[in-house]
């Protein structure tokens, strides 16, 4: 039998890998159907339109699936965590409160009229509360970023009688992991979304749902994945940076760097075992790993042995899922790369007598499969990315202030246990639907639409009707 | 008790009166979309689709008065939190996926292909139901102290019923409200038939109080508090008695006064509601920990305060606009 400690890891895991989906998706895709809703005001083209309105619907919901999740979350600090709140609720709390009343209400509230709203309320009105569930998103996202970059950099108070009181709420919100954290998760949004609509739009393509709305979608996205994906890779590497000076035993870990080295290779593939403390089958480029962490080829970085307690309890995290999630992450990221330029190099090509360029056509049929397989890349490299900083804070939950030992609520494991299985259970036939459910949208949409793929004629697409 | 002086005796309490506000906003809200769902069985599909229609644009926010009530509780008096979450482990849980299961129905039974609609509007109408008695069940176990024992448990399970049928009662008066024709006929038929849950639930929970806690007993039966209590039991039967001579008269002409029974039913929860707060405060965590006790450091709670002081006004505004734009009787939920 687990333990409660395991188990209540493995049930707040499962909780927030679930949730984290769907914020994902609905932080930047609000601000891609402002886009699409702003593109249509100006132009009036109806193929804006479609796209806003097939879009609308995922994001409806995703939406909900992150709003009844989202739930579970704020129930799980009581329920299964209570020293967090005991040790350190004066910091947490406020923060907390600041996100469920700037963030939550704004978009749970405005969400009805840009979902039901559009004949009901004035344009402007209806823009305006695309603009504010956006906004609302993100200042969630702001808030819940700053939180958890406190837990993984702390500042700002002092320890009365075991217990964290406030000292310098700017210190504390402003705290030093917190900006590269912040843009490192927008960006990750930004990516999913392009990446989920770049797949959906490249499926409905191949179907036939050649539209105008299809084709604006599909060129927005991968545009979009093109321009950002390399500003992600310079935000992760200041973010690693940052993670070296203020977390090494967390980069030690991610890189697989047991002693103290200079000029530590960049480990492309080992199996770290933590029992006997080294790494097997290591393949690596020389001195890699020190120049992307220090810029300098023989630059020094700390190894794990470092951070071992003088009764030998390991003070870092359990290396392999460290290492292996970062490599997931930077390996999707990578990939998504050379997809998303590849696409634009392709998409930017001329025709064949010369004017214009090819767009959607200059991808082939294969490319755009591709694509399709690509379609939820962007939730593996988030996940990926969160266990990569999660699990690397352990032992610690706050860093250095409260392991997470400590947090743990005394429920009897059988109970961990059946709830965890229950939430596994309800997860698992929830996300088969949600994935089922976007494709037979995309399908249906695609029936819907009786135009024989309208060339450029500038002719208004006929928009999609909602059911 | 110097209770304006001291930020250490004044904070905690508007913290306690803010999140008794959530809880009893959240308790009217989402009870009544709660109720619809657990409706769901009564009605034909072409009236499901309208009593989802007449929930939809609100629901969301409805539910987060109850992310605002658990959050208050969680950030103002976090060893409450701990004590009253960890033993409701297993009600919350269940509440907490029947709250998955109907919020995300409620888009898929939208979206999915056509013969999956049955299959979704019944996982709306158990998610709803889980979620109802389960808040029903952590509601009976609170007044009687969070102590399991055998009597305490088959208590939360009567609760959990009343409270239940109680929820269908406030959500068939919103149905009147948000519907006409068959469909409202039908609500109030719903209403006549969910009433008793609402009465006998007060009406247990009443009971139970004083013969659970000596210390409430006390507070209750001894002069001159008595006489300020006094109203309450009256005035809530005078509102039973018109909520009931008026689902009778039902529908009127016009149309009119469709709101109120949806209207005295609010009434009628805000003032057992207020009757509780009375009977447990000081306490959060009945007789073993008081508001003050378990309250934050003031200089958190001073922060949330002044958030609170902004953002709640607002909330109200912009619920408001929402419950405006969407006014009148429901229609067919339309994206575009």
């Amino acid at each position: 039998m687990m333990e409660t400690l395991l188990l209540s890891r493995i049930q707040f895991a499962a909780n927030i890998s679930f949730h984290i989906l769907f914020p994902t998706i609905t932080i930047a895709l609000g601000w891609v159907l402002l886009y699409f809703r702003l593109r249509y005001n100006r132009s009036g083209e109806a193929r804006w339109m479609e796209a806003y309105s097939f879009w609308v619907k995922v994001f409806a919901l995703s939406f909900a699936m992150g709003v009844v999740s989202g739930i579970t979350m704020s129930f799980q600090f009581g329920t299964n965590w209570p020293g967090f709140m005991e040790i350190v609720g004066n910091i947490a709390g406020p923060l907390l409160a600041y996100e469920v009343m700037t963030a939550f209400f704004l978009e749970a509230v405005f969400l009805g009229i840009m979902l039901f709203g559009f004949s009901r309320v004035p344009r402007w009105l209806h823009t305006t509360a695309t603009a504010l569930v956006a906004f609302g998103t993100t200042m969630s996202t702001f808030w819940i970023i700053v939180l958890n970059s406190w837990m993984h950099t702390p500042q700002g108070f002092e320890m009365i009688d075991g217990v964290a009181h406030a000292t310098d709420w700017w210190a504390i919100i402003f705290n030093p992991s917190m900006p590269y954290r912040f843009f490192h998760m927008l960006l990750a949004s930004f990516l999913t979304v392009s990446f989920l609509i770049a797949g959906v739009s490249a499926f409905r393509w191949l179907i036939g749902g050649r539209t105008e709305g299809v084709r604006s979608a599909l060129t927005t996205a991968l545009t979009v994945a093109a321009l950002l994906i390399p500003v992600q890779i310079y935000v992760g590497d200041l973010h690693g940076l940052n993670t070296k000076e203020y977390q090494p035993a967390k980069v030690a870990a991610m890189e697989g760097v047991w002693e103290t080295e200079r000029g530590a290779p960049l480990l492309l593939f080992a199996l770290p075992d933590d029992a006997a403390r080294e790494n097997h089958f290591e393949v690596g480029i020389p001195g890699l790993a020190s120049f992307i962490l220090t810029h300098e080829w023989d630059g020094e970085i700390k190894g794990l042995n470092e951070f071992v307690a003088e009764d030998g309890t390991p003070l870092h995290p359990r290396v392999a899922p460290v290492f292996w999630s970062f490599r997931i992450m930077v390996g999707t990221g990578v990939l998504m790369l050379l997809t998303s330029w590849a696409s634009v190099v392709l998409m930017l090509r001329k025709n064949k007598g010369g004017e214009g360029r090819r767009g959607v056509e200059g991808l082939p049929k294969l490319w755009l499969m591709g694509l399709v397989a690509m379609t939820f890349s962007g939730w593996l490299a988030t996940l990926a990315g969160w266990y990569t900083t999660e699990i690397g804070r352990q032992p610690w939950l706050v860093q250095g202030v409260m392991t997470t030992k400590q947090a743990v609520a005394d429920v009897p494991a059988p109970m961990v246990l059946s709830t965890l299985i229950a939430y596994l259970v309800v997860y698992a036939i929830l996300l088969g639907a949600y994935i089922t459910v976007i494709f037979y949208l995309a399908r249906k949409a695609s029936r819907g639409e009786t135009l024989p793929n309208p060339r450029r004629t500038g002719a208004a697409a006929p928009t999609v009707p909602a059911e | 008790m110097d209770l304006f002086g001291d930020p250490a005796q004044w904070l905690p309490f508007t913290f306690a009166g803010l999140m008794g506000a959530s809880i009893l906003i959240y308790v009217i809200l989402d009870g009544y979309d709660l109720g619809v769902g657990v409706l769901f069985p009564f009605a034909d599909d072409a009236e499901k689709d309208r009593m989802i229609a007449s929930i939809g644009p609100f629901w969301d926010a409805n539910e987060t008065w109850l992310v605002l009530a658990v959050g208050l509780l969680l950030v103002a008096f976090p060893t409450a939190h701990g004590e009253i979450l960890t033993a409701l482990y297993l009600p919350v849980a269940i509440m907490l996926i029947g709250l998955i299961m109907r919020g995300v129905a409620f888009e898929f039974r939208a979206k999915a292909p056509d013969p999956y609609k049955p299959l979704w509007n019944n996982v709306f109408f158990t998610g709803s139901l889980m979620t109802s008695l389960a808040q029903g069940f952590m509601l009976g176990m609170y007044v009687m102290g969070l102590d399991y024992t055998w009597g305490h448990f088959a208590f939360a399970l009567l609760t959990a019923v009343f409270l239940t049928v109680g929820y269908s009662f406030i959500g068939a008066t919103w149905v009147i409200y948000k519907t006409d024709e068959h469909l409202q006929r039908k609500a109030i038929s719903w209403a006549k038939g969910g009433i008793w849950g609402l009465v006998l639930g007060i009406a247990a929970i009443s009971l139970a109080t004083p013969y659970v806690s000596p210390r409430i007993f006390e507070k209750w039966f001894t002069f001159p508090q008595i006489l300020w209590l006094a109203p309450l039991p009256i005035i809530s039967g005078a509102l039973v008695l018109a909520l009931w001579t008026m689902l009778r008269r039902m529908p009127f002409a016009g149309d009119r006064f469709s709101w109120l029974p949806f209207a005295t039913a609010s009434l009628l929860w805000t003032l057992a509601y207020s009757g509780m707060a009375y009977s447990f405060y000081p306490y959060v965590v009945p007789d073993k920990l008081t508001i003050y006790e378990s309250a934050s450091a003031p200089e958190s709670l001073w922060i949330i305060l002044l958030g609170t002081c902004v953002v709640l006004p607002t909330i109200a505004a912009y619920t408001f606009l929402a419950y405006y734009i969407f006014r009148g009787k429901a229609t067919e939920l339309r994206y575009d």
